[in-house]
């Protein structure tokens, strides 16, 4: 049974469609990365299958459950996009509050190491740095134990090195048999990490496979050039349509 | 399940204490405004009782009510503007503990306020009442916060949250002004009077002064019936702005 899933799913808000039929599912101990421009409804997939939002028509289930069901949200972490946390808390602090959601949540010690938080548990969360901020939202979304992880753009404006030791820290929570649905618009990070690539335009999946078999799929090198010969041939195909 | 509850009360009470702009102008500005109507002014009197003693009532309303709209209003907002309220939707957090420890915070910060208002009037402005009156009152400003939670909640659940605090500010020092808790309802003109009964800092105040045995207007009763109405009817609307967040335009 797959860790999560998505069935037939459409998201209409008023007269605009952001997902058109969507099947997706992320099987245990696997990384899925979901690619897609800007407004191609990655985020409505995510929200969906978080619960923040309901799905216009076809069925989302994590572990079989309703995904803004209690069940389905202690067996899941979140890293998402946002603005501003609060600051005036310390990291420990945020850390503890968010491990008393769960039920059987991590030690601290074991959620400090594997977020790359050791020497900074007592600062405030307003006196870090842009990578410190996040290795915190990541030890959020770890806290839990969750089987399920979901990665909304993680390392959007990290540097390098920042980045490098997120992808390290994604990397053992995959080898700990964890499952991950990674958005993002960074090719080389989908590349990295992800066991199977799904690209999502204009609310439809309109390729999906290893990256290897993507990049081979459209005889291209890297995986920003295949991204891109996917769009060109999406948009000539939805040409021929309109025709 | 119940250490949620718990943690979540005590880590928004820490938050909120470290944030100064929340911390020391709730306790602050009704401190410095009794002092300057109250204190200064205190020889003055209203009728059977002075204006120290008076003020403590409806500066003590004025307070509870100041620290509850910013916990509320500004509080919801930001988090909810700036996604972070998101952040705790997709996680296991029980809903309720959210607004519990907002409602938590309002409640210790309105009952330190009319404390520390408390303790003013009775060492600088003169102020003796029976032990059993000075607890009565105090109950009845804590406790007025929770009207005032609901109307806090429905600007948090629509203002933005850059907005929100001015917006929050435009809504409690008219309440403020025009429900007669900065100067006593007789000083202030007759259009005025009017007006106040439509607000629910006005039925606040004067279920306070009732306490005082100031000559007060309307019934207890009605005053409550009011308070409930204003609380019910801004619940909804609150309700009506989270919902309506939920199913916004997602890329």
């Amino acid at each position: 049974m797959p860790v999560a899933e998505l069935r037939g799913v459409t998201k209409r808000y008023g007269a605009v469609e952001a997902l058109r039929g969507i099947d997706l599912s992320i099987g245990r101990g696997e990384l899925v990365a979901l690619l897609g421009p800007n407004g191609a409804g990655k985020t409505t997939a995510v929200r969906i299958l978080l619960g923040l939002s309901k799905a216009t028509s076809g069925t989302a289930t994590l572990f079989g459950h309703d995904p803004a069901s209690r069940q389905a949200k202690l067996r899941r972490g979140a890293l998402l996009q946002v603005g501003k946390v609060p600051e005036t808390l310390k990291v420990k602090e945020h850390i503890e509050l968010f491990c008393s959601y769960y039920e059987r949540p991590l030690p601290m010690t074991a959620i400090v190491a594997a977020a790359g938080l050791a020497g900074i548990e007592n600062r405030l969360f307003g006196d870090l740095s842009g990578g410190q901020k996040h290795r915190v939202l990541f030890a959020l979304a770890i806290c839990g134990n969750p089987e399920l992880l979901f990665l909304d753009e993680p390392t959007v404006g990290l540097d390098v090195e920042s980045r490098r030791a997120l992808w390290a820290h994604i990397r053992g929570f995959v080898e700990r048999g964890g499952s991950v649905l990674l958005t993002t618009h960074y090719l080389d990070e989908a590349d990295a990490l992800a066991q199977r690539v799904a690209v999502i335009d204009q609310g439809r999946i309109v390729a999906e496979g290893s990256p290897a078999e993507i990049k081979a799929r459209t005889k291209t090198n890297g995986l920003e050039d295949a991204f891109l010969e996917i769009m060109k041939q999406n948009g000539n195909r939805l040409e021929e349509v309109v025709r | 399940m119940n250490r949620a509850y718990w943690m979540e009360s005590k880590m928004e009470l820490l938050k909120m204490t470290r944030l100064k702009q929340y911390s020391l102008s709730t306790v602050g500005f009704p401190l410095m405004f009794y002092c300057f109507f109250g204190l200064m002014m205190g020889p003055y009197s209203t009728g059977s009782v002075s204006l120290a003693k008076y003020l403590l009532a409806t500066y003590g309303a004025f307070g509870v009510m100041g620290a509850t709209l910013y916990a509320f209003g500004a509080g919801v907002a930001v988090e909810r503007g700036m996604g972070w309220l998101e952040v705790k939707r997709a996680s296991p957090m029980p809903p309720a503990a959210y607004l519990i420890a907002k409602g938590v915070v309002s409640l210790t910060f309105g009952a330190l306020v009319v404390t520390l208002l408390f303790a003013l009037g009775a060492i600088f402005g003169g102020v003796r009442m029976a032990a059993g009156q000075w607890l009565l009152m105090w109950s009845v400003l804590v406790a007025g916060a929770i009207p005032f939670g609901a109307i806090g909640l429905a600007i948090g659940s629509f203002a933005g949250p850059n907005s929100a605090p001015g917006i929050v500010n435009m809504v409690y020092l008219p309440l403020g002004f025009f429900g007669g808790l900065w100067m006593p309802m007789e000083l202030l003109p007759k259009t005025m009077q009017h007006i106040a009964p439509w607000l629910p800092s006005y039925h606040f105040a004067q279920i306070a002064l009732v306490v005082l045995h100031v000559p007060s207007q309307g019934s207890v009763m009605g005053h409550v019936e009011a308070l409930a109405g204003f609380g019910l009817i801004f619940a909804g609307v609150a309700w009506i702005g989270q919902t309506r967040d939920r199913e916004k335009i997602y890329g």
